[in-house]
């Protein structure tokens, strides 16, 4: 096979792992791609150089693409998502002084239940509460938004959500600026290890099933040479199931570590990766399984349900016509594609291409193309549920 | 007089803010503001009502500048990145000169041309300067590694510094190498013989 050189572009984060174990371990020189990564300095910088072709593919926030779709912020681009590059791996986390309030109140800092530490949170703070967020197009501000929506607070109109660059995120709660952040690891992790604060809840306490990033590329790149998009597609599957051998994580949190990916140390990397968090600066350990999911569930999978959800929350908050947003949006994800390159592999794929988002209360076995697969959980902690038959 | 454009330049470098400065001023009547590097970056913005905000595109704050472009109540001016749909080649030469700029809706696209060309050179400029020092490092850092390759060799076959260098470049000439990069190789491994 001849090799195709890609140029892919990445933030610095736990989650673009698999792009980095796809060139790192291999798989992508097996499926005959010379992979070559670049970190971006953020993420609106790497939307550019993805709109204008500087890079072939990137690790991006899933509502990027179907924010482009809905033409709000950024160069005008067709940017598809062609696999879902990881499921959760968010963490909520407070100022010292707020976790300091919450202690005297006996919360036990359970890491676990988004009623109880969304309460508690709101009855300590006076005043809007200032949450930073790495980008206004992402999962953690929909995550914020459900949640203390969900609990009864007017948004987002009582609530100030700031952007706040991830590495920025320890010293903004430090100077005060804001009072919580929702963050991507290891950001949250090196708040803590810096004691400028405390986590609160992991991302999946929100909603368990929130599809975090995607692999973006260009249509026009994609249908210029599907085969070389449906290499790509697999060199990350690969990589994605080498992440879910737990033997692995040691090796992938050293990959991690190094200065060209993430640069943080490989132990504060491992917490990620394994699930294991360090939740306050005093050292209290909290274990969440599904943390952070790259494979299992067929997690790969882009559900248009998923980007239809995206769609409808994006929509509501900017007073666009929600219909017409789930139509542009349905395109973005593109299942269809991500079906055509996992054919000849051993992945076992759902039947159907959309699900009831939040419907998964337990691991469920579903009709599959090998009758072998079954989903991870993906319920909302409010037990909302989205029918994406009823959106448009 | 409401003709001057009100411009925003986000440049936490004093000399390079006010060379920006400098440029955008004589390229028009406009008024120009400089902000340095704050992580209250949209509020510090918004006090001063910008018709255009101009930063550098690899700046790691710039996605705070996306929030302008979300408009939060009927009071607020729309912001986008610029792009001059007419114009291809100007926002190409604007991202490659690393100059990225959002400006608020509606301004025509004649009134902006000359502040994204005079923002377009300076940028330019800056990153001439910048591949410059960038490779007087590099050669600096490549010529300290030969050193200490030709150091290795001197001792390890007890010659002199004219003749540690012929291996070095017959080495690279037989790869399809650098003599640097065979200096480095050589010089990262050493460690594992002693």
């Amino acid at each position: 096979m001849s090799t195709v050189t890609l140029e892919a572009g990445f933030i610095p984060l736990v989650d673009c792992a698999p792009l980095a174990i796809a060139r790192e371990i291999g798989f992508a020189e097996e499926e005959g791609l010379n992979l070559e990564l670049s970190p971006a300095p953020s993420w609106s910088s790497l939307r550019d150089q993805l709109a204008l072709g500087q890079i072939d593919a990137a690790h991006m926030l899933a509502p990027v693409p179907i924010a482009m779709a809905l033409g709000l912020g950024g160069l005008p681009a067709d940017i598809d998502a062609l696999a879902i590059m990881s499921i959760n791996g968010n963490v909520v986390g407070v100022s010292e002084a707020i976790a300091a309030r919450l202690d005297t109140q006996d919360y036990g800092f359970d890491f676990e239940d988004a009623t109880i530490a969304g309460k508690a949170l709101m009855a300590t703070t006076q005043g809007r509460l200032r949450v930073g967020v790495p980008f206004p197009f992402s999962i953690h501000a929909e995550l914020v938004f459900h949640w203390l929506g969900a609990l009864g607070m007017r948004v987002p109109q009582e609530l100030d959500v700031r952007t706040v660059p991830p590495p920025q995120m320890a010293q903004a709660l430090a100077n005060g600026e804001i009072d919580a952040f929702c963050v991507g690891e290891p950001w949250g992790s090196i708040a803590v290890e810096g004691g400028h604060g405390a986590l609160l809840l992991p991302g999946a306490a929100i909603w368990a099933g929130a599809p975090e990033k995607v692999l973006a590329a260009r249509r026009d790149w994609v249908e210029a040479d599907r085969a070389r998009a449906e290499q790509l597609i697999r060199a990350v599957w690969r990589a994605q199931r080498w992440l879910a051998r737990p033997e692995n994580l040691s090796t992938a949190s050293d990959i991690l570590a190094r200065s060209d990916y993430v640069g943080v140390s490989a132990d504060v990397i491992e917490r990620a990766l394994t699930g294991q968090l360090v939740v306050t600066a005093d050292g209290r350990r909290r274990h969440v399984p599904g943390f952070l999911r790259f494979f299992d569930g067929a997690a790969g999978f882009p559900w248009r349900s998923q980007a239809l959800w995206i769609a409808d929350r994006l929509a509501g908050r900017t007073g666009l016509d929600r219909s017409m947003a789930a139509r542009s949006a349905r395109r973005v994800f593109r299942s269809d594609l991500y079906r055509a390159a996992l054919d000849r592999t051993t992945a076992d794929l759902p039947g159907a291409s959309e699900k009831v988002e939040g419907a998964i209360l337990e691991p469920t076995p579903v009709a599959s193309q090998r009758g072998t697969l079954t989903l991870a959980r993906d319920a909302f902690f409010d037990g909302t549920v989205f029918d994406p038959e009823h959106s448009e | 007089m409401t003709n001057a454009l009100s411009i925003v330049v986000v440049e936490p470098d004093a000399d390079r803010a006010r060379l920006i400065a400098e440029a955008l001023e004589s390229a028009g009547e406009n008024s120009v503001h400089l902000i340095g590097s704050e992580s209250s970056l949209s509020r510090a913005i918004a006090t001063h009502d910008p018709d255009i905000v101009l930063i550098d595109i690899a700046h790691p704050s710039r996605d705070v500048l996306e929030e302008l472009t979300l408009v939060s109540s009927p009071l607020e001016r729309p912001v986008a990145m610029f792009v001059d749909r007419s114009d291809d080649a100007l926002t190409r030469a604007a991202i490659e000169a690393g100059v990225s700029a959002y400006v608020v809706d509606g301004m025509r696209p004649d009134r902006i041309r000359p502040i994204i060309d005079a923002a377009i050179t300076r940028f330019q400029m800056f990153q001439q300067m910048r591949t410059e020092l960038e490779a007087t490092k590099r050669a600096l850092e490549e010529r300290k590694i030969i050193d200490r390759a030709k150091g290795l060799i001197m001792k390890a076959r007890g010659v002199e510094e004219e003749e540690a260098y012929a291996p070095l470049r017959r080495t690279a000439m037989d790869q399809g190498k650098r003599v640097a990069e065979v200096a480095a190789a050589l010089v990262s491994t050493a460690g594992l013989l002693s």
